[in-house]
């Protein structure tokens, strides 16, 4: 046997992989450079500039679009949040009792449907109500974005509370705090790491919605990504990739944030 | 007096319905805007369409033999719907060939990822994540830049004088398929990479003391090990895959759709809601049968390797 016989060494697989990388890359790269192109197509390449960022920056479209988004995000974010922390909190650190089993199934089930499933159901379910009570507001995408990033601000928080012992809770209680005293004091700064990384995460869920909110939406109530792919079924200009790019940007700062905090351990 | 054992049981009590309590506003909002309206979707899918969308609230089970079957306008006779079937059979196809694709890829990237350094593991897997947690449409879009007939693939092509005319690859299924695999991509290498951590190289070394080849160790060592993550990672890609909407209405054009196409048609122009339920149903139907098959799988795994 060769001298240097490395035991993790299996023929190809590094080349695999890099092609993978270079793969996931590259069109992201290639979308990226042609925000910058001063042409006004997307094939040839005019020099450098910014006026797709600018036409972008002024079109109210754009504008009220993302503020919808924003808008919607950090609703969903902050209730998903708080739903799905008070669900941790209710589903772990115990011996199984009845329900439990039920209650992981439920929290989950957004995950396990289609997309377009949620989205056909709700468009049903919606369009009744909107009829019976007129109300045909962003309520309901706020209500759907809620319920599909619940499973995902789940996830770390859980993680995170089955990380934490009940030692301190306990001696907490022993020196006669009150429940919700304890909860302030002891499980919620332990928590917070947890809490932060599902509200980036269910946040980020929410923004980069397409199918659910493209079923449940009312008129004029498109989100960046739903006007984003109206404007790609047109046909396209640069101005996608300007407002790609932001979005990119946004995505990676948020992604990079929540990858610090969920793997920050104490 | 209530004795210990009744007080015990009394705080336990408590603690139950604390705990219920605690979960009722999550349970709550998924019920009312996740899962109960599927139970709607399949009320509407026995009902008869209404004139304008929508639905007349009379049973009626033509939806669901209209999955498959066309009935003739003149005679009454069934026959198959052709144009279905082909729908369904194209998204199947698809989902399945998304899968195999970036398990064939996918996999060789997770160990890959998993035999690096433990400090420049977390790089990787970094690297990995920010796809995973980008925008699918924009990803999709990017795609969509790369393959078209003025895209970069074709252009250099062309300047190279491999090719004299564009290959058409947008609009096509190959579209879809390539599409969708670069997308769903980081869901299949995550759960690998996940168990492939876990891996005691040791086992492989002792593999290699009994004189395994390395096709060998992979075969009957390396995957049988990682076998939970391969599965795991083969359903998060077909579910998705299978009820794919934002890969083929901007890669496959008007033309070649897939199930979540045909589903929204009814809701639209089609005016069939009854139809896009029952085929919604329908779509539910597959990707329960592929989580049961999950199921039974990760049951099993975990004995035979024990």
């Amino acid at each position: 046997m060769a001298k240097n016989f490395s035991i993790k060494h299996q023929p190809g697989f590094s080349a695999i992989a890099a092609t993978c990388f270079i793969v996931l890359y590259l069109p992201i790269i290639v979308l990226v450079i042609y925000a910058f192109n001063a042409a006004s197509s997307t094939s040839e390449w005019g020099g450098f500039s910014l006026k797709w960022f600018q036409s972008a920056w002024q079109n109210t479209q754009v504008v009220d679009a993302t503020l919808r988004s924003f808008q919607i995000g950090s609703i969903a974010a902050v209730l998903s949040t708080i739903f799905a922390t008070m669900a941790a909190l209710a589903t772990t650190r115990t011996a199984s009792y009845p329900g439990l089993t039920f209650k992981y199934a439920a929290i989950n089930q957004p995950l396990m449907v289609p997309e377009i499933v949620t989205g056909v159901a709700l468009l049903i379910f919606f369009s009744r109500i909107k009829i019976f009570t007129g109300y045909s507001g962003i309520g309901y995408l706020v209500a759907a974005h809620t319920a599909f990033c619940i499973p995902f601000a789940y996830l770390p928080i859980r993680a995170r509370l089955e990380n934490m012992d009940l030692t301190l809770e306990r001696a907490a209680a022993d020196l006669y705090a009150t429940p919700w005293k304890t909860f302030r004091r002891i499980t919620l700064p332990l928590l917070w790491p947890g809490i932060l990384a599902g509200l980036m995460l269910a946040f980020v869920i929410s923004l980069d919605d397409v199918v659910i909110t493209e079923f449940v939406k009312s008129g004029g109530q498109d989100t960046l990504p739903t006007y984003m792919l109206g404007q790609i079924r047109r046909g396209i200009t640069p101005e996608i990739n300007a407002i790609s790019t932001a979005f990119l940007l946004l995505s990676v700062a948020i992604v990079t944030l929540f990858f610090f905090v969920s793997r920050k351990r104490d | 007096m209530a004795t210990a054992e009744e007080v015990a049981k009394a705080a336990e009590r408590r603690d139950v319905r604390d705990r219920w309590l605690l979960s009722a506003p999550a349970l709550l909002v998924i019920f009312l805007a996740a899962t109960g309206p599927l139970l709607i979707v399949l009320v509407y899918s026995f009902l008869t369409p209404g004139s304008y969308g929508d639905v007349k609230w009379q049973f009626s089970p033509e939806a669901w033999i209209a999955v498959f079957l066309e009935r003739d306008i003149f005679d009454d006779t069934l026959s198959i719907a052709a144009a279905h079937v082909t729908i369904f059979l194209r998204s199947i196809k698809l989902s399945v060939v998304t899968t195999i694709a970036t398990l064939v890829l996918g996999f060789p990237t997770a160990y890959f990822m998993a035999t690096r350094s433990e400090k420049t593991r977390d790089l990787w897997l970094f690297l990995i994540t920010i796809p995973f947690w980008t925008n699918l449409l924009i990803r999709t879009f990017a795609v969509l830049q790369i393959i078209r007939n003025e895209g970069i693939i074709n252009t250099m092509l062309l300047k190279l004088g491999i090719i004299s005319a564009p290959i058409q690859i947008l609009y096509t299924d190959t579209a879809i398929l390539i599409g969708m695999a670069y997308v769903y991509l980081p869901l299949m290498v995550l759960p690998i990479y996940a168990s492939m951590e876990k891996l005691d190289f040791r086992l492989v070394e002792a593999g290699y003391d009994l004189y395994a080849t390395r096709f060998q160790v992979l075969r009957r060592i390396i995957f049988p090990m990682v076998k939970p993550g391969v599965i795991a990672g083969s359903i998060l890609v077909f579910i998705p895959a299978l009820g794919a909407y934002v890969t083929p209405s901007v890669l496959g054009g008007g033309k070649n759709m897939m199930l979540s196409n045909l589903i929204e048609l009814q809701f639209g122009q089609g005016r069939n809601w009854p139809l896009g339920s029952a085929l919604s149903i329908a779509v539910m139907i597959i990707v329960m049968v592929a989580l049961l098959a999950y199921v039974r799988n990760a049951g099993k795994s975990g004995v035979r390797h024990g």
